[in-house]
């Protein structure tokens, strides 16, 4: 038989070596488990606010203004040109100097990688004019009436598979041989040349000041289309009482002319017919005393900019009235810079522009957002600038020869807090609006982000379900809790606690698919119903007073809903039964057309159904929060009340409700939380059209809705892809809030209950 | 004057209110039984085998037409809906009774629906010998069998036709699952092999390995054996399809044209109108198990949700493997171990908020962060041959799943945090009393007390999870994936695929699909199985909740 040693007892000895080792390792342990939870749980909970942070985190970038980088500064012997542009990649840059040199070069060094000397066919070169950036053409006018178009272009080859390779080149989209403007071969003074597509047009200001508008048009022949002509137009604008033109532009689409004359005026034509050029305005853009010293087209045409000789920019574009005219309005200005602006530079992409004024401070702009990201000091003699097709690069060379490449880190010009939440006037509107329109097929189209009328749609839909589901709730939540016979309530409670489960997308699909067309077919019938069933219920009531003793002792206090349901039911089906009559009656058999033609909008899906389904999914919600505060009150507080005589009703409504009613608000505000942020019923119950009215029969677009609709084909890092992370931290913060002050209350409550 | 003075004291006694408040809960109670009932009968009645009803039919001034299908719906409409669809009651009939009739034959028709007013109807029959007949394109099929036939060779009419016909069915639905099961696992598993080796190749660019060497011939050398292997199935197809491609059968539709379905095209057929109630109901359960157990058709409006069913399932296990470890640990960190003070009861707050936030915030968060930022970086670092088609930085299951963990994890924190708030004081004391340490304690005592707590939040959290929407369609859902999570490709669990969804399903279905009169009964069926599963799983949870409270009113006395 084995001796019992302390080393192979199942409990070792107190204060032996094994005990000690033992009682060591099992604090390591606890330690261990101490640490590793505490970890572990901090980790959770930082994950779970790290959302708040990560959303901040993408959204922060909309609101932070533009910054420069100095890419490169070098000194270049070239002359000094009158146009610099820089290519998308900011490594090409390109001179048009004025003696009909076309050069290319590295944009970081300053060395020549091409040369062009244009074809001048011994004439002297007397107006050099650019088209829209984004089309790259560039015209010459000489000083015999004729003029020349070139274009830039940048061949871009991957020759090895990786590196890229770029030749830039000049190519004549009219060919070499001049054109002939002026037949009376005067010198042309001013000249503005669009080509786009098929169709160039000419603008020629001459040295005696004629205005000329000269038109090519190829025509592919509709049979074959390899072969075409070129059409040819000519017209002559009179220009009598007009005194010395100092811009002539044509806008992209050649529909366009504006003029700009030495005293400040704007003549604003049409020349779409190019032989009945129509003057639509003529109109005093600058007050006296200062002058209009650059003129620019923003991208896409539509807009133009006026830069003027006391620093400011202002914006115009061609408004429409009532009437279908249009007259040239100052939409907004920008007075940051202080004295006279004499370059701009358009971006290509989007609705920004930069300036140089003559101080030699650069100013960068947004005009949607109506914002000024950056004027800083730049250089200090003038200067031409080229700003590349991204908006992200410049260049820059002073008379004297001195060149700056710069980086332009500008993400976000299009958002502030005035484009997100205020009107705004947009282009082709006739006045400021709220508007949500994220995209478009077009390239210059102008993205309007308003977050207003996606929270007014927000906010509708939980108007009309607080409006349904409150009373509901509440109301029963009082019967529930007070009223009710225990039995009745035990399988009430959780019947409709298990709502709050229900997913929301089939409920949004009821209301889409089932509810939508049933309230169309019997609008009348839902109006009846909405009326009748607190009528019909009181009507019961009064009856059952009347009904025999023995009768109403079958159904015992607190069962009167079992007494309800078929009441409920019953009009129900009588009121969609009678739908056909009235409508027939009072609305010529068709409610909704009657509304229609009346001047109220009807939408199959909208307000009353999302009011309807929405008001459905957030009454478990209410109505459990309120039941559990009802049958909280202490019951002594009751039964005082019932014993100085007070009948049961009022015992309710001044003693419990009133201890309650914090209770009762957070429970309402949890609610609100999540009408607000639920996405599916909305989603599917309404049209999504973002407009901005209270009509219960029209639809809206809510921001939960935009999120899923929009979310998944947001490019990453756009301004569309932070909007919509803003619209998710509104939705956080909303949510968070009510949710917060609805906890605050209800601990509160919590704490009174247990001292009363 | 009697009678109104006592109905001003009934008003004064407040009875009426509480009546009507007795009606708010009558209203609730209607409308949350009504709507359960209305999706369940919906749902249910989508499996019956409804009869085909054969209609003669003229309209006022046209000749008469036979029309064939089932009987859907029918309502009485005023004559002004009526007038804006182009139908005019004689003067004086202000309301008229229609039937929606499902004719089916989209391919002859070109719809699957057709109003008909009772008014016009000549003669209504049932016919024994009418068939419908479920395909795989087009709809269903309503008409008579005329014969069967064998490359072009009549082999069975008449009598025969329909015995020759089901026994030719049953070969050739045979055929296509072969044909669908090769297709699947075998040249999927091919096409998988070519697709890796595209990657090693391209991973030997990437290291710089010049190319000509022997990794490049080796890669080279396996993909010609994958593409003779490849080349000997697609022959061993081509048989199959020339022997699925063999029978047709002749069929006539309502208004006396013939027409030919090849065999291939048809899933099943039956005569409705011949059938007895059980009969009937072995084809009700079997088109139920077809229901819940086939792959969709006819992009989602046919056919099965087994996609759908198997992608929610796995995503809520995945997210449940995810959720109850981090949630239990932060519950009995904030419990147990957090200096219980102003910090922690704010964190509470903030927890027990974090439960309302919008679930399409965590969509976006989930998007944001897990899929661009996350799953950006791990194909960066893991899987740069494979760009710039992305593994991880996709919406996929995993991600969806980490998703919603996040979205459930205050519902588990929440319900365990109560569930060791209700262990009893004395059971903890007395483990300490015994020298346990306070892990020990924990671990032995007060975590398998707290289990069904635990359990109660989880399966709260699933059936939260599992009829969230909103979230998965920015991580991870789509409507109709290529293939499932789970294959016999390595690794055999894809956890970067796209999944299907329930929730998503109905809504997909219900809104995005070209064809929602047709799929709507569809969707509807949908519907009630979501239901089913999120209440029974919140039935659990209450069962096991009030099971619980129970255990310690009695360990407490």
């Amino acid at each position: 038989m084995q001796e019992q040693t302390v080393e192979n007892s199942v409990l070792p000895a107190p204060g032996s070596k094994v005990a000690n080792r033992r009682r060591a390792w099992r604090e390591v342990k606890d330690r261990i488990a101490k640490y590793g939870v505490a970890v572990g749980g901090i980790s959770v909970i930082l994950a779970i606010v790290l959302i708040f942070f990560y959303l901040l985190y993408v959204v922060m970038p909309l609101f932070q203004g533009a910054s420069l980088k100095t890419e490169a500064t070098y000194h270049s012997d070239f002359k000094q040109p009158v146009f610099l542009s820089l290519n998308e990649y900011n490594t090409v840059a390109m001179a048009l100097e004025a003696s009909g040199v076309v050069r290319f070069f590295d944009a970081k060094t300053g060395k020549t990688m091409s040369e062009t000397t244009l074809p001048l066919d011994g004439k002297t070169i007397s107006t050099v004019s650019a088209g829209a950036a984004t089309t790259g053409v560039f015209s010459y006018g000489f000083n015999d009436g004729s003029a020349l178009v070139i274009k830039e272009k940048y061949k871009v080859t991957y020759p090895t598979g990786t590196q890229r390779v770029i030749v830039p080149e000049v190519t004549y989209p009219l060919g070499e041989k001049h054109v002939a403007i002026d037949d009376q071969g005067k010198s042309i003074s001013l000249l503005s040349v669009q080509s786009y597509e098929d169709k160039t047009t000419f603008v020629a200001y001459t040295e005696d000041k004629r205005l000329i508008l000269k038109r090519f048009e190829k025509e592919v022949d509709f049979l074959d289309d390899t072969q075409f002509t070129i059409k040819e137009e000519k017209h002559e604008i009179s220009l009598t009482d007009v005194s010395s033109l100092t811009q002539v532009k044509l806008d992209i689409d050649q529909r366009e002319l504006y003029l700009v004359d030495d005293k400040g005026f704007i003549y604003y034509y049409d020349v779409q017919q190019l032989d009945k050029p129509r003057l639509i305005q003529k109109i005093k853009a600058v007050p006296t005393g200062v002058d209009i010293t650059s003129f620019e087209f923003l991208t896409g045409g539509i807009s133009i900019l006026v830069g003027r000789s006391d620093g400011h920019i202002d914006q115009w574009f061609p408004v429409r009235d009532k009437d279908n005219n249009y007259t040239l309005h100052n939409v907004r200005s920008f007075d940051a810079q202080s004295s006279p602006i004499i370059a701009i530079a358009p971006e290509q992409a989007r609705k920004g522009f930069l300036t140089l004024d003559k101080t030699g401070h650069l100013g960068i702009y947004h005009t949607t957002a109506h914002r000024t990201l950056l004027v800083e000091p730049y250089v200090n003699s003038s200067a031409v600038i080229g700003l590349s097709p991204r908006a992200n690069g410049f260049i820059s060379m002073t008379d004297k020869g001195d060149v700056k490449l710069l980086d332009i880190h500008n993400e976000h010009p299009d958002i502030s807090w005035h484009s997100l939440w205020e009107k705004v006037w947009y282009e082709s509107r006739d006045k400021p609006e709220y508007i949500w329109q994220s995209s478009s097929a077009s390239n210059d189209f102008e993205p309007k982000f308003s977050l207003t009328p996606l929270t007014f749609g927000t906010i509708k839909a939980a108007f009309y379900a607080m409006l349904v589901a409150v009373p509901l709730a509440i109301m029963g939540a009082i019967f529930t809790a007070y009223f009710m016979s225990p039995r009745m309530r035990s399988f009430v409670k959780p019947t409709i606690e298990i709502m709050e489960a229900l997913p929301t997308v089939i409920l949004g699909f009821l209301a889409g698919l089932w509810l939508a067309p049933l309230v169309e077919d019997h609008l009348p019938g839902v109006f009846t119903l909405l009326f009748m069933l607190p009528v019909m219920i009181i009507l019961t009531a009064w009856g059952w007073t009347k009904l025999p003793k023995a009768w109403r002792e079958r159904i015992p206090d607190g069962w009167e809903p079992a007494v309800l349901i078929p009441i409920v039911l019953l009009v129900g089906y009588v009121s969609m039964a009678s739908s056909g009559a009235i409508e027939l009656w009072l609305f010529d058999g068709n409610m909704p057309q009657f509304l229609n033609d009346v001047g109220i909008n009807y939408d199959q899906r909208n307000s009353l159904v999302v009011g309807l389904v929405m008001g459905f999914a957030v009454i478990p919600t209410i109505f459990s929060i309120t039941e559990d505060a009802i049958f909280g009150v202490p019951k002594h507080l009751t039964i005082g009340s019932l014993a100085l005589g007070a009948t049961p009703w009022q015992t309710m409504t001044r003693v419990v409700l009133l201890t309650a009613s914090p209770g009762i608000f957070s429970a309402v505000m949890i609610g609100l939380g999540r009408a607000v942020g639920e996405t599916m019923i909305v989603l599917m119950a309404t049209g999504n059209t973002p407009i901005m009215d209270f009509n219960i029969f029209e639809g809206f677009r809510a921001l939960s809705a935009n999120i899923a609709v929009e979310m998944p084909e947001a490019e990453v890092a756009s301004s569309h892809y932070r909007v919509l992370f803003l619209a998710a931290l509104v939705l956080f913060l909303a949510t968070f809030i009510l949710n917060t002050v609805a906890e605050i209350v209800r601990q509160r409550l919590r704490n009174k209950y247990s001292s009363l | 004057m009697k009678q109104r003075s006592s109905m001003k004291i009934w008003f004064d006694s407040g009875k009426p209110w509480v009546w009507l408040n007795a009606g708010a809960v009558s209203i609730s109670l209607v409308m949350v039984v009504g709507l359960i009932g209305l999706i369940a009968v919906r749902g249910l009645s989508h499996f019956w085998p409804a009869d085909i009803v054969e209609l003669t039919y003229a309209e006022p001034g046209e000749e008469k037409v036979m029309l064939v299908g089932e009987r859907v719906d029918h309502e009485t409409v005023p004559a002004a809906r009526l007038a804006l669809s182009g139908v005019h009651l004689p003067e004086g009939q202000e309301t008229a009774n229609r039937t929606l009739l499902k004719i089916g034959n989209r391919d002859f028709f070109g719809l699957d629906f057709r109003w008909i007013n009772d008014p016009w109807i000549a003669d209504t029959q049932k016919p024994a010998g009418l068939v419908s007949i479920e395909r795989r394109e087009w709809g269903n099929f309503y008409g008579y069998l005329v014969n069967v036939k064998q490359q072009g060779e009549v082999v069975a009419q008449g009598e025969q036709a329909w015995d020759a016909f089901q026994q030719r069915l049953a070969r050739s639905n045979a055929l296509y699952n072969k044909i669908k099961d090769i297709e699947k696992s075998d040249i999927g598993k091919i096409n998988h092999g070519l697709e890796d080796l595209r990657i090693d190749e391209r991973r030997l660019e990437l290291d710089n390995v010049e190319k000509g060497t022997a990794p490049y011939l080796e890669i080279e050398e396996e993909r010609k054996q994958l593409n003779t292997r490849y080349a000997k199935l697609r022959e061993e197809l081509d048989e199959l399809y020339s022997e699925l491609n063999r029978d047709q059968i002749t069929v006539k539709i309502s208004d006396g044209r013939e027409a030919e379905i090849p065999m291939a095209k048809i899933v099943q057929a039956y005569k409705p109108n011949a059938m007895s109630t059980m009969q009937k109901l072995g084809q009700y359960f079997h088109n139920a198990w077809e229901f819940v157990s086939g792959e969709p058709r006819e992009a989602n409006t046919e056919g099965g949700i087994f996609p759908a069913i198997f992608g929610t399932v796995m995503m809520v296990m995945i997210m449940s493997v995810l959720v109850t470890p981090f949630g239990v640990i932060a519950a009995v960190y904030l419990k147990e171990y957090a200096k219980q003070g102003a910090v922690v009861r704010l964190i509470r707050i903030a927890v027990n908020n974090l439960a309302g936030v919008p679930s399409i915030v965590y969509g976006v968060f989930g998007l944001g962060f897990f899929v661009y930022f996350i799953g950006g970086s791990v194909d960066e670092i893991f899987f740069q041959a494979k760009l710039p088609s992305p593994t991880f930085g996709s919406p996929g299951l995993l991600w969806a799943s980490l998703t919603l963990a996040i979205l459930t994890v205050p519902v588990v924190i929440v319900a365990t945090e109560e569930g060791l708030s209700r262990i009893p004081r004395a059971i903890r004391e007395g483990s300490l009393a015994l020298g346990a340490t306070k892990a020990e304690t924990l671990w032995r005592t007060v975590l398998p007390m707290a289990a069904p707590a635990m359990m109660t939040g989880l399966i709260l959290a699933v059936a939260r999870a599992a009829g969230e929407v909103a979230p998965l369609m920015m991580v991870g859902v789509v409507k109709l994936a290529p293939s499932l999570a789970i294959d016999n490709i390595a690794p055999y669990l894809h956890l970067d695929r796209q999944f299907m969804h329930l929730g998503f399903h109905i809504y997909d279905v219900g809104f995005q699909s070209p064809n929602v009169e047709a799929a709507r009964p569809l969707v509807y069926a949908t519907a009630f199985l979501l239901v089913l599963i999120i209440v029974v799983l919140n039935l659990a949870a209450i069962g096991i909740r009030n099971r619980l409270r129970e255990t310690y009113k009695a360990s407490e006395s």
